[in-house]
């Protein structure tokens, strides 16, 4: 009898704690590819997997670094050599501690061919295990970013990779499927339960978990849905608790429903437009043996035609931050010391005659239409600005897959004038120095999303000091000089950042991150 | 009957070997694989390398000879996006695919029967008149818009069925998933397989009704009538039987279109069958799965034909003749 009783209260136990189950579902356009945390640097799949591995260091809702797997760290040697100290009582999924001999093995496996991630760490970069909790990094130069991009280098189990044969990361081009595409082990605040590719994946809490609980959430179930309309309505009628992005036409309709509302800030990706500022002669213009965007009057005319306030109100409804430079300001201390030329149509065709195009000229534009939020109407928008200048813009907007393939350096940068986003992976502004306005050089990675081949040996050398002064006042001071030079020779036209758009359940409290990572450890649902 | 057999066979290999080619001609014009596969700051070393282990930097026609091969021997290779074998997603697609399509067939045949057997005997009545309007708007509305219609009206405003989705599924055997035994799984089937059978619907119930109209006027149906035999009799066992013919074989022809022209329906749904796996993968140039669906479609359509032939052929002893020659 009193077993039946026991009994009886255990099942009441659990049936009351499966009632009180916390489910959040969760809807993304993009997909959680593959679970392997190195084969894909991409925003939506690294926070996708931020849910169950970590990094040694975090990024917390304001993008501030702070510690995870690593308790603390001293930099030495003036930046030369930075020691970590390892959080102790780690435990990965699979129950194994967390050692030193983790981070040595995941050190390797990031930088080894196939990883997509082998600029997370510098490759002449020594990882030495002073002892099980303490790693030293040891590197030929200063190097005070060293950091920057570890939230996102997820640490592996050394033991778990070995017994299945996961040593090496799926490589993109990968021939058979592998172990850790499909299964994962990490030590953060989720599991994942069932994973079917492109279909659903299903996370349940860690209670094992080290940090502190922020959220309530027991168990989580992703689906992609890449349809906009359907994911919406899914919203609406309540079978989903989030999902990302909300088109911006579908705004107001999410706000004016009664079970969800939009979670709306300024995102960190810049929206910009370039020119090819290299070729003797454009490849798509009616301006034959000359090169009309090599005089910066032209540039600064092209500048000043463009309305970017009228962008944000027609085209962006409103969300958008116009924007003078090509980093966001909350990643660059002085940025508020940089304004937007002012838009003057009548000062721009005068700049024009003044190059020697009274009449204009006609430019070829190559615009996606599938990769930023209204990225088409943008490119259609600053046609007709341009045509009130009399330059006749012959736009081709093309999905992302055809227009990458044209205009980056694998297509040998086959545009004129171009419409790209960047979000610089290190949140800081020598990334966006050195991949959009460092030189061309044949066999360097320097300026290699440089598409239109802007340069200015001064801004290399500025970019060259900026990455290893350790100094922090005196390195944003450097940015900053770099930064004047590029927006005094009208490097790009920078248009704007856009809007994260989330769309949240009214019983749901979600943080948002400005990098567009969502992440349901900061989630709590009612 | 072998040798007409066979025959078919040859001619749908070279159907299917036209289908690849032609798809392998497209797959130039998509765009380039490797920048969807990778972050936007990756080393151009690294996606150099990257190319030349796909193969992609071969000549077309040497690409094209390493997929025929391949695909003889059942291989469709690695997803660029989910790093799975081809022939794995598929597989574990199919299903849902498959459910959704014979679901909505069934739909269309057994409601545009009934729908057109009732125009076609009560002409004037207003009812007909509504189904008329029905299968003008079935056969004129996209499908697109007929599914965002119905999530918006039955999902959204009223609640009542789900707007995405297959619910909960059940695992049959080692890799079949059916959603026909749960509550949920019915639930979400409605929407979807309405929107994919409606203008398979619209088609057979006016076949369904110029067939029974022409049939009411013949001599035998009005014989059948002198004998006194009850209408039901001759509406159902006359009338409709001889219309089935030319219904059954649209119906069947349709078939292969209703899982070909899935695609459209599943991505309104999120319905996670192969054709949302085939439009994802159009989007991300991603050429394995892309060459596989095609070549798989294909197949369907030929052996859909095949069947199709053989069964006049049993049907009608004509065509046996000239099948033997």
């Amino acid at each position: 009898m009193k077993r039946l009783m026991l009994a009886a209260l255990a099942a009441l136990a659990l049936s009351t704690v499966s009632a009180q189950a916390v489910t959040l579902r969760y809807a993304n356009q993009g997909d959680l590819k593959s679970l392997d945390p190195y084969t894909l640097n991409e925003t939506t799949t690294n926070a996708h997997l931020g849910q169950v591995y970590e990094g040694l260091t975090a990024r917390e809702k304001d993008l501030k670094i702070v510690p995870a797997l690593a308790e603390s760290w001293e930099v030495l040697d003036g930046a030369k050599r930075w020691r970590f100290h390892l959080r102790k009582n780690v435990k990965f999924h699979d129950g194994s501690p967390f050692t030193a001999d983790d981070v040595l093995f995941s050190a390797e496996r990031v930088r080894a061919s196939g990883s997509n991630f082998t600029t997370r760490i510098p490759k002449d970069a020594k990882f030495v295990k002073v002892d099980d909790f303490t790693v030293d990094v040891q590197l030929p130069e200063p190097n005070p970013i060293l950091i920057a991009q570890w939230d996102t280098w997820y640490i592996m189990s050394k033991k778990w990779a070995e017994a299945n044969n996961a040593v090496a990361p799926t490589p993109a081009s990968a021939t058979t499927p592998s172990y850790a595409s499909l299964h994962e082990n990490g030590t953060g605040p989720f599991k994942i339960e069932s994973h079917e590719p492109g279909v659903k994946t299903v996370f349940k809490v860690n209670p094992d978990w080290w940090h502190k609980r922020e959220h309530n959430i027991d168990e989580v179930i992703f689906t992609p849905i890449p349809n906009a309309a359907t994911r919406v309505a899914a919203l609406l009628s309540g079978e989903v608790d989030v999902i990302e992005p909300v088109p911006v036409q579908d705004i107001p309709r999410v706000n004016s429903s009664s079970n969800a509302h939009v979670l709306a800030g300024p995102e960190l990706r810049t929206i910009f437009l370039g020119f090819d500022q290299s070729r003797d002669e454009l490849l798509e213009s009616n301006v034959k043996g000359k090169n009309p965007f090599k005089d910066v009057r032209v540039r600064h005319a092209f500048n000043i035609a463009i309305d970017k306030e009228a962008i944000k109100r027609s085209v962006m409804r409103g969300l958008s931050t116009p924007s003078a430079l090509m980093i966001a300001p909350s990643l660059f201390t002085y940025s508020k010391d940089f304004k937007n030329p002012k838009f003057d149509p009548t000062a721009a065709k005068k700049l024009l005659a003044d190059a020697g195009y009274p009449n204009g000229f006609e430019v070829g534009m190559d615009c996606p239409n599938d990769r930023y939020v209204n990225d088409g109407q943008i490119c259609q928008a600053v046609v007709g600005m341009l045509a009130r200048i009399g330059v006749k813009v012959n736009l081709n907007a093309q999905p992302k897959a055809k227009y990458f393939a044209k205009v980056l350096k694998p297509g040998g940068y086959q545009t004129s004038f171009y419409l790209l986003g960047w979000t610089p992976g290190t949140f800081d502004s020598h990334n966006v120095l050195f991949d959009l306005h460092g030189c061309r050089a044949p066999d360097s990675p320097r300026g290699e999303t440089n598409l239109g081949g802007y340069c200015n040996k001064k801004v290399d050398e500025l970019t060259d000091k900026i990455l290893v002064e350790s100094d922090a006042k005196k390195r944003d001071l450097l940015i900053k000089q770099a930064f004047e030079i590029t927006t005094s020779e009208y490097a790009y036209v920078p248009l704007h950042q856009q809007a994260l758009s989330w769309g949240v359940a009214k019983n749901v409290e979600l943080s948002q991150r400005a990098d567009n990572s969502v992440m349901l450890y900061w989630a709590h649902k009612k | 009957m072998l040798a007409f057999i066979i025959r078919r066979i040859l001619q749908s290999a070279g159907v299917l070997l036209a289908v690849t080619l032609i798809a392998f001609l497209m797959f130039r014009f998509v765009g380039d694989p490797i920048n969807q596969m990778v972050g936007i700051d990756t080393p151009q070393a690294e996606i150099a390398q990257i190319r030349e282990s796909l193969g992609l930097n071969d000549p077309v026609i040497v690409q094209f000879g390493r997929f025929v091969w391949n695909a003889m021997h059942f291989q469709f290779g690695i997803s660029y996006q989910f790093r799975q074998p081809v022939t794995q997603l598929l597989a574990q697609r199919m299903p849902a695919t498959l459910e959704l399509a014979f679901t909505a067939a069934g739909f269309a045949l057994v409601v545009g029967v009934l729908m057109g057997v009732y125009s076609a005997l009560r002409r004037d009545s207003i009812l007909a008149r509504v189904f008329e309007a029905v299968s003008l708007v079935g056969v004129s509305l996209p499908t697109f818009l007929i599914g965002i219609l119905l999530i918006y009206l039955f999902a959204v405003i009223l609640g009542w069925l789900p707007s995405n989705g297959r619910g909960e599924v059940v695992r049959i055997g080692s890799w079949w998933t059916t959603g026909f035994l749960t509550s949920s799984g019915l639930r979400s089937l409605v929407l979807p397989a309405i929107t994919l059978g409606l203008f398979q619907m619209t088609l057979i119930m006016r076949l369904v009704r110029s067939e029974m109209l022409e049939v009411l006027r013949t001599d035998y149906i009005k014989f059948a009538r002198a004998r006194g035999l009850t209408a039901r009799a001759i509406n159902f066992g006359h009338a409709l039987k001889n219309t089935l013919i030319p219904v059954i074989t649209i119906a069947g022809l349709q078939l292969g279109s209703i899982i070909a022209f899935a695609i459209i329906t599943e991505t309104v749904f999120n319905w996670p069958g192969m054709g949302i796996l085939f439009l994802k993968a159009v989007q991300n140039v991603d050429i394995p799965i892309m060459a596989a669906y095609l070549v798989m479609i294909g197949l369907i359509f030929v052996v859909i034909n095949l069947v199709v032939d053989l069964l006049y052929g049993l049907v009608d002893p004509r065509l046996r003749l000239t099948m033997r020659r």
